[in-house]
Parts: structure tokens; C-alpha cells; sequence
């Protein structure tokens, strides 16, 4: 698999601000204190070892911020989020999203249908790159996919199918195509793919 | 590289202005310095180990754990069931060493809060600037007459994970079709709230494939539970309960579940009004603070009362006690529990050896019961710190059971996301 050299010191252009751990009195905890609550989840720093869970380190603080709220309101269905979510403010929540953008989406890579990925490949190409760019790597607004846990795309894929959660306008137009051209089970390959990027 | 795995069973707990005495340092980010010594390497001091040395390396971590291996006593039911081995349990210390923390293999008999020492069985001593204390669980031996640590060598406890878990699945193993399992359940507080129910889920789930004519009996020295609703719901879908053939019974104290004795001879449990023999036993008995927490003189009642901001002993200062020892309630005594309380302790430690005031605390608790084939369901809770209470406060409206009404599919997903909290916490707890 190609490794782009941008995709690997995106991380590091985009890096802003810092956590601050100093507080007065008992103020809003600091971004690394909210932060590291997700650790026991997510993996240490955002960055998941799997099965499932997926990674939320490196997201942009765009699609951190929507996730957590759609999370909170109801309106991205989830097992356990919406529960967690509700227990933070949008201060928390953009401290947070800042924090995780910050850190680096580690990718030791994961098992994959090594055929399926390179069958992937090239529809990801046609139908998800122009706004996934760089094999999934650059998430503006939207999930990183390169090397994400493959059944949490499976899961996201199955509430955007069944409509659970809400597609994005260009997002349906793309769905609606590939589904169109080649049917609902051309998404696996896509998947497969997109985990399978280190 | 990760498989992705098919298991479908999981398993699965006036001080608030300590610091205010401290004075202020009036300029920015200097590094500390200075020795902090952790009495034990479980979930709780190991990841407050971890996260002192992540915030500052210039702070030497001494950790002081007798055992080689720590053996996650979450998950651990699965092991029962046959579904995971042991060894996936274990995890040593090599991480935490890489990390920079210095660890010593010994066990921890004395600490001395005036003099700021820790004394070790093997002689060794060493002198601290903040101590912190991760006791863990002990059993309350002699809460119920007959149940002796000499007793667990033959009806297990299991509620340390290790030998106590491999004696109990062995005795699963060896049981004959049509045998009664009994189990007894302890009273609150004690480690791993929804734990028990587990396993009984787990052990049914194993019988109904292995041993369909075998019984189970749980004996409840209490009269509700934690998740109670879902895993009746869950018994009911998997193992015939509250029909005539359930698996699965549940004896409440108000109906005579209350065990008075265990008679490890005859091996029975006595209640009340009955006597009921097992082919396996397990009593999970009344459980209390480590050891180590009622030697240092670190205890009031079972457990350690603490600072809930920084988990400063409020019996001796300088000394942090978290986890399971502690009384860190409204939190739960689990593992997702004690991980967070090390990153507050941690960030309180380092705080305080700057002679700065300690950070904002900020809490979570997430915990998963898998309690059938391709089911498992979760409990979670965000917190605050309330100064004014020093107590920690569950944020309104947030947190809470997975609903009663959840799809089948979201049972599924949430085995694999248990699956997936195991590998990440033990990650972040032991590298």
C-alpha cells in the first residue's frame, strides 16, 4: 500500500494548542484530564488496539465535536456513546476534540481479505476519495478511515444503510451511486480496504 | 496485527482542600522532581504509575508489587466458561519498566507516614515524597462461618483472578451432568458490582453446551443487584429462567438466600431455613481493603477513606489510596473505575510534589457484562468532584444501563466493544 508522505506529517502540521492542567479553584478539568477518560475505551491517547472500538485520535475537531453532540442528542445511534456523551459540556467536549487532534492515529494494521482490500482499492477511488483523501487518511469533517477498526466501519456502514444515521448531502449522492452501479455489497471491499491502510 | 475475534462472550467497578495548605508556585511548568513509591501493580497503581512518569519524567516511580504477574480478574469469567485461556489474563511489568518506572518484585509490610518510608519483607526500604497505596481487595474471612482461606483451597472464591480461577474451572470441568452449581453472592460493597451475575450467565452458557441437565443456584445475601433487569432479561432469552426449567436460580435474602454457614465437609451451604449442597461451590464472600491499607493504619470501617480530588488518605497525608481499597464511592469498585482514579491520582501526585494546587478531577466508570451468545450489555457513568460534599458526582443526565430494549444487534456490538475494552485498558494500564 502506497504511504503517502504528506498523510504522515499531517499529523504533525496540524498540531495546535496544548492541554493546560492548570485550573483554579475547581474549574472545567483540564483537555488532558477529560481526555484521558477515554482511555479505558479507546486505547491510550485515542489510538484503539481493537477489536472494534474504533480510534479518535487524529480526528479533525470538526467531526469530534458533531460526534460527540449527535452522540448526546440522539441523532448518531450508538450502544454506549449517547450515555458517556451526555456527561460532558460543550466546553468538555471541544477541549476534548482538540486534545485528540492533536495525537497521532497509530496504525499496526489489522487482519484483512487481502483480495477484498484490492478489490477496495479501486472503488474507494471512484466513489469515497474526493472526500476521504489520501487513502483515508485526512478527515476534514469527516471519520478518518485508513486503518480504522473494521467492524466499526461495518457497524457505521449498516446505520447508514438502514438510515439510523443521517448521510451527509455529497456523502448519500455517493452511496446512492455505488449502490446504484454495483449494489449494497460493494461496501465490504471498500472496508476492508480502508481498515487494511497502514 | 489484530484478529478479529469471534468470541461471543465477554465478561467482563474535608479534605477537598488538601492542597489549599500548599503553597502556590508562582511560576510556570517546572518539572517536580522528587520520589513517589506505589504499593501495588494492580489496575490502580500500575496506571497511576504509568501516568506520573507520562506527565513528568523527572518524578522517580518506584513500584512495589509482590507478584511477577497481575492477572485481570475482569474477564476472568470468561476463563470459567472455557472461552479464553488464563494466560490471556496475564500481564507483567515489562511496560511499566519501559516507561521508566522502577519496578521492585516484593511484598510491602509497613509504611511509615511520619517518617515518609515504605518497608518491604524483604528488608528493603525505601523513602518517599508522596506514597500512593493500591490495595486492592482482601477477603473478609470469617464474615461467614466455615469459609477460611484454608476452605477457598477447596470451594474457590475466584474473586482473585490466578490459581482461585483454574480451581474453579477445573471443578466446572470435573462436574457430571445434572450437578448443582452453587454460588454464593456477596454484600455490598465489593469488587465488581455486576460480576457475580456474570457469572452465572457464563457458567449456564458453558452448561447449555457442555452440561444441559446441570443447575445453578445463586444465594444472595442481598435482595437486588447491579444490571438486574438485563441480566433476568438475558436469563430468561438463554436459559429458561422463570419458567419451571431454569438454569438459572436466584435465591434473594427476603426469600432465604441469606447463606449462615458453609460446611466445607459436607459441601453445603447452610441458609436459615435450608441446607444446600453443591457438586461446586463458589462463595464470593464480604470483601474489605487490602492488607497493606489496615497495617498502615490507612482504614475506617473496611475501606480507606479518602480525598476524592486528589485520593489523599484522609488518615495519614502524604499518602494516596485508590481503587478498590478505597472509598471512592458513588463509583463502582471495577477496573475502568480504579484506571480512572489513577489518572487523577496521578495528576493530583504530580501537582502536588510542584507544590501546586491539584488539577480538576475528572472520572469515568464503563463496565460490560456478557451474559449470553452474542450478548453482553453495559453500565456507564461520567463524574465530577463535589467540593463541597467531597464526593464523587455522577453527572445528571448522563451515564447509565444499556436500555432494556436494546436491538440484538446492539447486544452483538457491544460484545465486541467489552472484547475491545479489555485490550485497550490493559493497554493503557500495563503498556
Amino acid at each position: 500500500m502506497k504511504k503517502s508522505i504528506f498523510g504522515r506529517l499531517l499529523p504533525v502540521v496540524v498540531l495546535v494548542g496544548g492541554a493546560s492542567m492548570a485550573s483554579t479553584a475547581w474549574a472545567q478539568a483540564g483537555a488532558e484530564m477529560l481526555a484521558n477518560t477515554c482511555a479505558g475505551c479507546h486505547g491510550p491517547d485515542g489510538s484503539s488496539n481493537g477489536p472494534a472500538t474504533p480510534t479518535i485520535a487524529s480526528l479533525s475537531t470538526d467531526y469530534f465535536v458533531m460526534s460527540m453532540k449527535d452522540y448526546k442528542s440522539g441523532k448518531r445511534p450508538s450502544t454506549v456513546m449517547a450515555r458517556i456523551a451526555k456527561g460532558y459540556s460543550d466546553d468538555d467536549i471541544a477541549a476534548m476534540a482538540k486534545y485528540f487532534q492533536t495525537k497521532p492515529f497509530q496504525r499496526p494494521g489489522q487482519k484483512v481479505d487481502a483480495d477484498k482490500a484490492k478489490a477496495g482499492k479501486a472503488l474507494a477511488k471512484k466513489y469515497c476519495e474526493s472526500c476521504h483523501e489520501d487513502e483515508g487518511r485526512v478527515g476534514e469533517g469527516v471519520g478518518v478511515l485508513a486503518g480504522q477498526m473494521l467492524p466499526y466501519l461495518q457497524y457505521s456502514m449498516v446505520d447508514f444503510l438502514s438510515l439510523k444515521r443521517e448521510t451527509e448531502k455529497r456523502q448519500k449522492a455517493k452511496f446512492d451511486a455505488l449502490v446504484k452501479d454495483l449494489g449494497e455489497e460493494a461496501f465490504q471491499p471498500i472496508l476492508h480496504y480502508y481498515a487494511g491502510v497502514k | 496485527m489484530f484478529e478479529i475475534d469471534r468470541r461471543k462472550f465477554l465478561v467482563g467497578a474535608g479534605a477537598a482542600t488538601a492542597t489549599s495548605t500548599l503553597v502556590a508556585a508562582p511560576h510556570v511548568a517546572r518539572a517536580a522532581g522528587g520520589k513517589v513509591v506505589i504499593v501495588g501493580g494492580g489496575p490502580a497503581g500500575a496506571t497511576a504509575a504509568r501516568y506520573i512518569r507520562r506527565a513528568d519524567p523527572s518524578i522517580e516511580v518506584t513500584l512495589i508489587e509482590a507478584n511477577k504477574d497481575y492477572y485481570t480478574c475482569f474477564m476472568s469469567n470468561e476463563v470459567l466458561a472455557g472461552e479464553r485461556t488464563l494466560d490471556s489474563l496475564k500481564f507483567g511489568y515489562a511496560g511499566l519498566a519501559k516507561a521508566g518506572v522502577k519496578v521492585v518484585h516484593d511484598l510491602v509490610v509497613g509504611i511509615d507516614g511520619a517518617a515518609k518510608v515504605v518497608t518491604t519483607q524483604g528488608g528493603q526500604k525505601f523513602p518517599y515524597d508522596r506514597c500512593i497505596v493500591a490495595p486492592g481487595i482482601d477477603m473478609a474471612w470469617g464474615a461467614l462461618p466455615g469459609y477460611t482461606a484454608e476452605a477457598a483451597e477447596k470451594i474457590p472464591h475466584a474473586w482473585k483472578a490466578g490459581p482461585q480461577t483454574a480451581l474453579l474451572r477445573k471443578q466446572l470441568e470435573a462436574m457430571p451432568d445434572g450437578g448443582v452449581f452453587v454460588m454464593v453472592a456477596p454484600p455490598n460493597p465489593y469488587r465488581c458490582p455486576p460480576g457475580p451475575y456474570e457469572r452465572a450467565s457464563l457458567v449456564a452458557h458453558y452448561f447449555k453446551h457442555h452440561k444441559p441437565k446441570s443447575k445453578i443456584i445463586i444465594l444472595d445475601t442481598k435482595d437486588a443487584f447491579s444490571k438486574q433487569k438485563l441480566f433476568e432479561q438475558a436469563w430468561a432469552k438463554f436459559y429458561g429462567f422463570g419458567t419451571a426449567n431454569s438454569m438459572i436460580e436466584w435465591v434473594p435474602a427476603a426469600k432465604g438466600g441469606k447463606p449462615s454457614a458453609i460446611d466445607v465437609a459436607g459441601m453445603a451451604v447452610q441458609t436459615e431455613l435450608d441446607t444446600i449442597k453443591g457438586a461446586v461451590i463458589n462463595v464470593i464472600p464480604a470483601q474489605k481493603a487490602g492488607k497493606i491499607a489496615f497495617d498502615a493504619g490507612l482504614t475506617e470501617g473496611n475501606w480507606a477513606p479518602v480525598n476524592k480530588a486528589t485520593f489523599e488518605s484522609k488518615k495519614i497525608p502524604g499518602i494516596h489510596v485508590l481503587g478498590d481499597g478505597s472509598d471512592a464511592a458513588t463509583m463502582p469498585k471495577s477496573g475502568y473505575a480504579a484506571n480512572s482514579q489513577g489518572k487523577v491520582t496521578a495528576a493530583a501526585v504530580v501537582a502536588m510534589l510542584k507544590g501546586q494546587p491539584a488539577p480538576t478531577p475528572a472520572y469515568v466508570n464503563t463496565c460490560y457484562s456478557i451474559a449470553g451468545a452474542d450478548h453482553a450489555f453495559s453500565v456507564a457513568g461520567v463524574y465530577t468532584f463535589d467540593a463541597e460534599k467531597n464526593a464523587i458526582a455522577e453527572v445528571q443526565g448522563s451515564g447509565g444501563l444499556s436500555p432494556l430494549d436494546a436491538s440484538e444487534a446492539d447486544r452483538k456490538r457491544e460484545v465486541q466493544y467489552a472484547q475491545s475494552w479489555f485490550r485497550n485498558i490493559t493497554a493503557d494500564i500495563w503498556g
